[in-house]
This record gives structure tokens, sequence and C-alpha cells, in this order.
């Protein structure tokens, strides 16, 4: 495991990679994505209303290769709707939003957005309750997902290989033949995390990850993602402060469908506007 | 290791008494048709009435199969399955009937007093192409609703009511003599087929062949499609569609695929059944006929392939002598049959048979 990152507000990324590769995730990075200019997620002026109300006003966000961006905000800040927008599922009003320099998300269907390399990980974990966690992390794995190729698909060795080091990073082995569904909160946290591994995403999209996980399990997740930053992009939605100050390089800070503010997680925290709309309550 | 659980729970009951049992009933119902070939002296032999009930039953085993791989993986309640089963029989009936009025007009056209064949009926003295239409009325058909109908991402009960929907409007428009399908008589008076007489001995056992060997082929397929990633990727649509988006698969393309599958497959069953009973009218399409579809499914076991061939059976079993024995509470006895399933038995028979062998 690396050391405990500085705080930077640069975007972490460590070119040696080495010291990443303990889950081996190799390199996965941008496949036939340009991001010449080492920003990986461009959000600009990005509008969002619902009957009326703007979830999202002129939000302008970026994300860089490799960054590991912690958002924080009270409830209603407009967290959920944020991810909503990157993944497709919610269209923005207006502004602009790119992954890369070159994929338009507006223009894209959710499933593309999904392929071309965004995961994301819900706030009440997501998974395949009648399929066992093997068959989960199967169906998650990069592949050609098409009718055709299911009906014809199976797993070769190398993918199967992977599965196993994924069930291991999640510390799921001895758990591989049980229905998701009798997983354990927590269990079905990291299986979706899991999931999120074998799809191979450039940026994962990650909604309060640690919630109803145990202090252990959350010091473990803190780990991991700290191990992934750099081959990947990782964008984390969390309330647990601690959780943030453990993995955060860079934090931002939305209310009321804005960034307030950004910067390194003691910057914030020292900042005026922040202590008055959030912190400070 | 990778099977969905109804296969992987299937395995641990014993998959070899399951395959067993399999084997067994197939092998006895290759064996009916030929005792139906027995001299009508014989001790052994198999009555027509006998024989063609038990083809009706296994064609409805078929409907049944079919509308698990839509309800039990993919989690597509349709009520409208009557509707394809119908349309596989009338593009049969249609052979049926030109073959029985030789070179002039079907019976019902001369009452109408038409003088021509309306357009689609051209080409259907040929078995080959009435065949293709068997496969393609339905087919289309299927498609197209649902294309439409997964673009526009309706689910649950919506789905279910349009299907139930389509259906009516089915039975309503082969009801009008102008549609040119005989109206609510249907298709009757049929005389032969390929030349055999429709009522021979020999024509009636090979039909029930054939009805066998479909039932057999389709549920290979079924089984085929569980264990492979498609069924698995069915049954994660059915629990988790917008996780199964963000995993990067579109659900429409699987959906229409096991969808028009599953059509098609009513469609081959209604071809076989129409020569075999004789008889086809629009009542095939009434929503109640689906809707006991349905039934038999949820009675036999939702997503177990298996289960909904024995809620079929035992259904129309109970179905044909309690129509004899107690003819007025037959519907009764169907509605607590449904009562008892929803209450007592979410997962049906299959369900409870596993569960006592589990203790």
């Amino acid at each position: 495991m690396r050391a405990v990152p500085h705080l930077m507000l640069e975007p972490a990324f460590d070119p040696s990679g080495t010291s990443r590769d303990a889950i081996g995730l190799g390199a996965s990075a941008s496949q036939g994505l340009d991001v010449r200019h080492g920003t990986l997620l461009t959000l600009e002026d990005i509008n969002v209303s619902f009957d009326g109300f703007r979830a999202l006003r002129d939000l302008t966000l970026y994300i860089g290769v490799g960054e590991l961006r912690c958002i924080i905000g009270p409830n209603g800040a407009g967290k959920t709707t944020l991810m909503d927008v990157i993944t497709g599922k919610t269209r923005p009003d207006s502004g602009k939003a790119y992954f890369g320099e070159t994929y338009d998300l507006q223009r894209m269907s959710e499933v593309e957005i999904a392929q071309a390399g965004i995961g994301r990980k819900f706030q009440k974990p997501t998974v395949f309750e009648a399929l066992s966690v093997f068959e989960n992390l199967e169906l998650a794995q990069k592949a050609d997902k098409s009718v055709w190729a299911s009906l014809r698909a199976k797993l070769s060795g190398e993918q199967k290989d992977r599965i196993e080091e994924v069930l291991a990073t999640i510390r799921l082995r001895d758990s591989r033949n049980r229905p998701a569904g009798l997983l354990s909160h927590g269990q079905k946290q990291f299986l979706e995390i899991g999931m999120l591994l074998v799809q191979e995403p450039q940026l994962l999209l990650l909604d309060e990850p640690v919630a109803g996980m145990t202090d252990a399990e959350t010091e473990f997740t803190a780990e991991l993602f700290k191990s992934l930053a750099g081959q990947h992009s990782l964008m984390v939605v969390e309330h647990d402060m601690g959780f943030v100050g453990s993995i955060a390089d860079h934090v931002s800070v939305l209310h009321q469908g804005h960034v307030l503010a950004e910067g390194s997680l003691e910057e914030v925290q020292a900042n005026e506007q922040v202590i008055e709309v959030y912190l400070g309550r | 290791m990778n099977q969905p659980l109804t296969v992987t729970a299937a395995q641990k009951a014993g998959p070899k008494l399951t395959a067993g049992i399999v084997v067994a009933a197939l092998v006895a119902l290759l064996i009916l048709p030929l005792l139906h070939l027995l001299p009508e002296t014989s001790a052994l032999h198999l009555s027509a009435y006998s024989l063609t009930l038990t083809g009706k039953i296994l064609c409805y085993a078929i409907v049944a199969l079919a509308l698990d791989l839509v309800w039990g993986y993919a989690g597509l309640l349709s009520l409208g399955h009557g509707l394809f089963f119908a349309l596989g029989g009338y593009a049969m009936g249609m052979y049926l009937m030109r073959e029985a009025a030789g070179d002039g007009l079907p019976a019902f056209m001369t009452f109408l007093s038409w003088n021509e064949l309306p357009w689609y009926w051209a080409g259907t003295q040929h078995f080959l192409w009435a065949l293709c239409l068997v496969v393609l009325a339905p087919g289309l058909l299927a498609f197209v609703f649902g294309f439409f109908a997964f673009r526009s991402r309706i689910k649950g009960v919506y789905f279910s009511i349009m299907t139930q929907a389509l259906t009516f409007a089915g039975m309503l428009l082969f009801f009008r003599n102008e549609t040119g399908f005989g109206g609510n008589n249907g298709f009757t008076n049929f005389r032969s087929i390929l030349g055999f007489s429709i009522t021979a001995p020999g024509t009636r056992a090979a039909l029930f062949l054939a009805i066998v060997l479909l039932l057999a082929a389709s549920l290979a397929l079924g089984f085929a499609l569980a264990r492979s990633k498609f069924g698995r990727v069915l049954t994660a649509l059915r629990d988790a569609e917008n996780r199964l988006m963000f995993c990067g698969y579109d659900p429409r393309g699987y959906k229409l695929f096991v969808w028009t599958l599953s059509a098609v497959l009513c469609g081959l069953a209604g071809a076989l059944f129409v020569p075999l009973v004789g008889i086809v009218n629009p009542s095939e399409m009434s929503p109640t006929n689906s809707i006991e579809a349905a039934v038999w499914v949820a009675l036999g076991g939702r997503g177990t392939l298996l289960g909904p061939l024995l809620g079929a059976g035992v259904v129309n079993g109970a179905k044909s002598w309690f129509t004899v024995a107690f003819p007025e509470y037959w519907l009764f006895f169907l509605g607590a049959l449904f009562i008892v399933v929803t209450l007592y038995l979410p997962r049906g028979i299959l369900g409870l048979i596993k569960r006592e062998k589990a203790q």
C-alpha cells in the first residue's frame, strides 16, 4: 500500500503505477479515450431543474485522470443528480458534459455511457440477488455485452482468473456460490464494488460506498480506493467525514446544486462559506 | 458452478433423478401414439379421445414453457400468449382449409358469397408457406409489439395489461367475418394434411409424435438458454434492470429476443394443436385463456422450466376430470387453485418439492 497521500490540488497521478498493482488492475486506463489534457470528465455550466426546482445550477467540475475526488454536501445539494447527469439517467437542461475530449455524454444513452467506461455504484447496494456472487461478477465483467455474444459466451481462463482475483480483493472468495441476496449489507457493498472492478471503467462513481459498513470494512475500503486511484479516476459521494479525510486528495463541496468550494479537506473545512452552510451546523 | 439458482437447485435435488424422470416421461409419451395404432380390440389400445386430450395438454405445456421463459426468467408477465398460440393455429388452419376446399374457396367464404381469396391467403395451399406463416405471424407481431413496448420501457403491470388488451383486440378482429378467417366459427371440418386423412389413426399418431418432439426441443432450448450467460442476464434483468444497464447491457435487445422466441414457440404449439383437435376459433384468443396459461406457470413454479410443464398437466388434467364430474364447479376450483398458489405456494409445486427435499 502506498503512503497516505499529501493533500494536493492536482490530480494524483502516479505514472509509474507500480504501487497500485496490488490487485492486478494493470494498465486499463484510456483505451480509445482521448484524455490529452489530463482531464477525464468535464462538466461545465450544467443546469438541471425538476418542475421549477433547480437541482443543479451552473455546476462546473473537472475530474483529472487518476484522480480520487470526494463530493460532499448537505442533503439536497444535488449529489445524486450530479451522478445521474454523468451516467445519462438525467439530461441537463443546458451545459457541457464530456468524457475525455470526445465523448459528449448528452448524446449518449445510459448503456453507451457505461460501455464507454463510466461505472456507477448506487447508494443502496444493488446486486443481482438471485445470482451467485461469482455470476454477479461474471455478468459485470468487461466483455462484448450484445445478445449474440451472451448466447455463446464462455468464460476464458483469463477471465476466470480475473474474477478469482477480484473475489479475493473484496474478500468474498468463500461466498462465491452463495446467492448474492443472502449476503450481509456490507458484503453487498463490496460485491458491487467488485462488479465495478471487473467492469474496468476509467471513471468510477461511488454513491455512499461505506454506508452500513463496519469500521474495519470502512478502513479496508479506504485502502482499496487509494490503491485504485491512479489507474482509475474515482468520484466518491460520502457523508462520513472520517472516511473522506482518509482517502481524499481533493474535495468538492456542493451546495444547492452549485460547487461552493474545492480544495483539500482541510482547506474546505476552513472555508467560511462552507462552515456556514454545512460543516458548522 | 455458473448456473442460475433454479438449475443449481435442481442439480442439488438430484440431477440424475430429475433427468431420469424427464427421459422416462418422454419415452412414455413416445409410446402412447403406438398404443393408438393397435387394433381397437386390443386391451392396450388407446382411444382417439385420450390421445387427442393428451396431445392438447402437451401443446398447452409448450405454451407454459414459452411463458415461463419470458415471465420466470425475464420477469415479463404476458397475459396475451393465447394470441400467439392462436395465430400459429390460424396459419396452419389456412392450409388445412385450402386442402379441404381443393380448387374452390373455403366453405365459409362461399357462404359469404366471396368470389376470390383475400390477398393474405395467397400461397396458403402450400404446406411450406403455411409453416413459414406459423413462425412469421406470431414472430413478427411479437417483434413489433416488443420493439415499441421495450423501447418505451413499459414493464410490470402495464406491460401485462397491454398484452391482455392485444389479445382481446385480436379476438374482436377475428370475430368479424370481414377479416376473412371464418368469423366466430373459425376454421373446422378439416379433411387432410399433406394428403393424409386428418382422422386416420396414423395421422393422429404422427401429429402427436411431432408435438412430443417439439416439447422436447423446447425444453432442451430452454435449458440451454437458462444455462447460458444469456439466461443469467435475463435473471439479472428481472431483478435489477438499472444495475444491468450500468453494467453496459442494453435490456431492450435481450427482452426482444426472448419475447419473440417465446411467441414463436407458442405459434408452433398452436400449429400442431389445430390439426389434432380439428378446430380453431377466436375463443383461443380470449383473455381468460392467456390468464389460465399464467396460472399453469405459477402453479408449477416460475423460472424452473419443468414446473410449468407440470402445472399445465395438473391444471388441464384436473379440468378434464372436473368438467365431467362436477361441470358447474370447475371455475370455482380454478379460482381456488390460484388463490392457494398465490398464498401458500409462491414458488409453485416444484418449489414445494424442492423444499421437502431440502428438509
